[in-house]
């Protein structure tokens, strides 16, 4: 005879659980992360490594983690900050999750480590589904991309607690609707804080590293109206599960 | 392709509750603004299932709808897809109520077959039938 037990676990109960655990490790050692998302070729790392570079001209006391299906490279650019870099190979994975990050933090992340930015792996879907303990989840477009990702990644866009547009000194060249993305950002997060920057001429950088900067004492300052029902509905429920029957179980 | 990842969650969440019945059906409850799609899901529930007790398990996806609600103008409905998330009469954020489930809800298993009536005592024990 069959059995029909109902529970509320949520899909994603044990990464939710990892990246709470990665969440006090962080604090403990008064560290706060940055969660950095976007499409491949957005400009993430270069726009990283000028962030790494300044914060340490101005006394902080920074660290990187990327990830990448493949290659070092983008540790190695990194790495000319001077700012301590490791490398995660998600060995075909399109994202990071929870668990991955602790598993190769709590090894090496150096003492003191004010802010620690993670680069994921370049994706506007995958990442997005993952708490990963940060503080900040910054998603990042590019100029040459279209206006249009916010209402064509709606998941990424929506739960980002900061956007950056990046490549700005090419927005004229290739026509960027900058209007038109800011509507779109709008409809699917509504004031969200936005910087504008380019790693090439250094615009925006400043304003954007105090933003992150001004984070690391605390919460972010905005929480996107997706994030609040995912708070509400999505997390584990422990009192729900403890008390369902088990199936199999000998009575 | 996160719904590998998704599928082997549901695999991973399931198996240490169901002891050693058989799982013949798992319903998930998915909002429309989960960034998940459900064909994929399918699919790859197929692979991450192989092998457990949810191998022969049919997968059954309740799909929830996003709803949101305006605090200003006290305007309720479907968000749409792309969401629209943004109250442009009253120019203010929208209150979401629905469509980021990502839930296991419903477990339907079947006790394991019993164990085959008692074998006639094998001597050759290295070929015994029974596996556990």
């Amino acid at each position: 005879m069959c059995r029909s037990v109902d529970l509320h676990r949520a899909v994603l109960a044990r990464n939710d659980d990892n990246a709470t655990a990665l969440r006090r490790y962080l604090d403990r050692h008064g560290t706060t992360a940055v969660n950095l998302m976007s499409s491949p070729g957005s400009g993430k790392t270069e726009l990283l490594e000028v962030l790494l570079t300044r914060a340490r001209e101005q006394g902080a006391r920074v660290a990187a983690v990327t990830a990448d299906l493949a290659t070092e490279n983008d540790a190695r650019r990194l790495a000319r900050s001077r700012a301590p870099v490791q490398q995660i190979l998600t060995d075909g994975l399109c994202h990071l999750e929870a668990g991955m990050l602790q598993a190769r933090l709590e090894p090496w992340l150096p003492e003191g480590t004010r802010l620690l930015f993670v680069e994921n792996v370049g994706n506007l879907v995958c990442p997005a589904s993952y708490d990963l303990g940060e503080t900040l989840r910054i998603v990042l477009v590019s100029v040459t991309e279209g206006e249009d990702k916010p209402l064509k990644y709606p998941a990424a866009f929506g739960l980002a607690q900061a956007v950056v547009v990046t490549k700005t000194d090419l927005a004229e060249a290739v026509g960027f609707d900058r209007s038109g993305f800011r509507a779109g950002l709008r409809q699917v997060n509504p004031h969200v804080p936005v910087f504008e920057t380019s790693a090439r001429t250094g615009a925006g950088v400043d304003d954007l590293l105090a933003h992150v900067m001004a984070c690391a004492d605390g919460r972010a300052p905005h929480t996107p109206v997706l994030a609040r029902q995912h708070a509400h509905h999505l997390h584990h429920h422990p009192a729900a599960t403890s008390t369902t029957p088990v199936p199999g179980t000998p009575p | 392709m996160h719904e590998l990842s998704l599928a082997a969650a549901v695999v991973d969440e399931v198996s240490p509750l169901v002891g050693t019945d058989v799982v013949r059906s798992v319903t998930l409850r998915i909002g429309e603004l989960a960034a998940v799609v459900p064909e994929a899901l399918e699919f790859a529930f197929a692979v991450a299932a192989e092998g457990t007790a949810l191998a022969d398990a049919e997968l059954l996806i309740d799909t929830v709808e996003g709803r949101a609600r305006c605090d200003g103008c006290g305007r309720e409905g479907p968000t749409g897809m792309p969401p629209v998330l943004w109250c442009e009469v009253c120019a203010r954020p929208l209150v979401l109520l629905s469509g980021r489930e990502l839930e296991i809800v419903r477990l339907v298993t079947d006790p394991a077959p019993g164990p085959a009536p008692a074998a006639p005592a094998a001597s050759d024990k290295e070929h015994s039938p029974t596996r556990r």
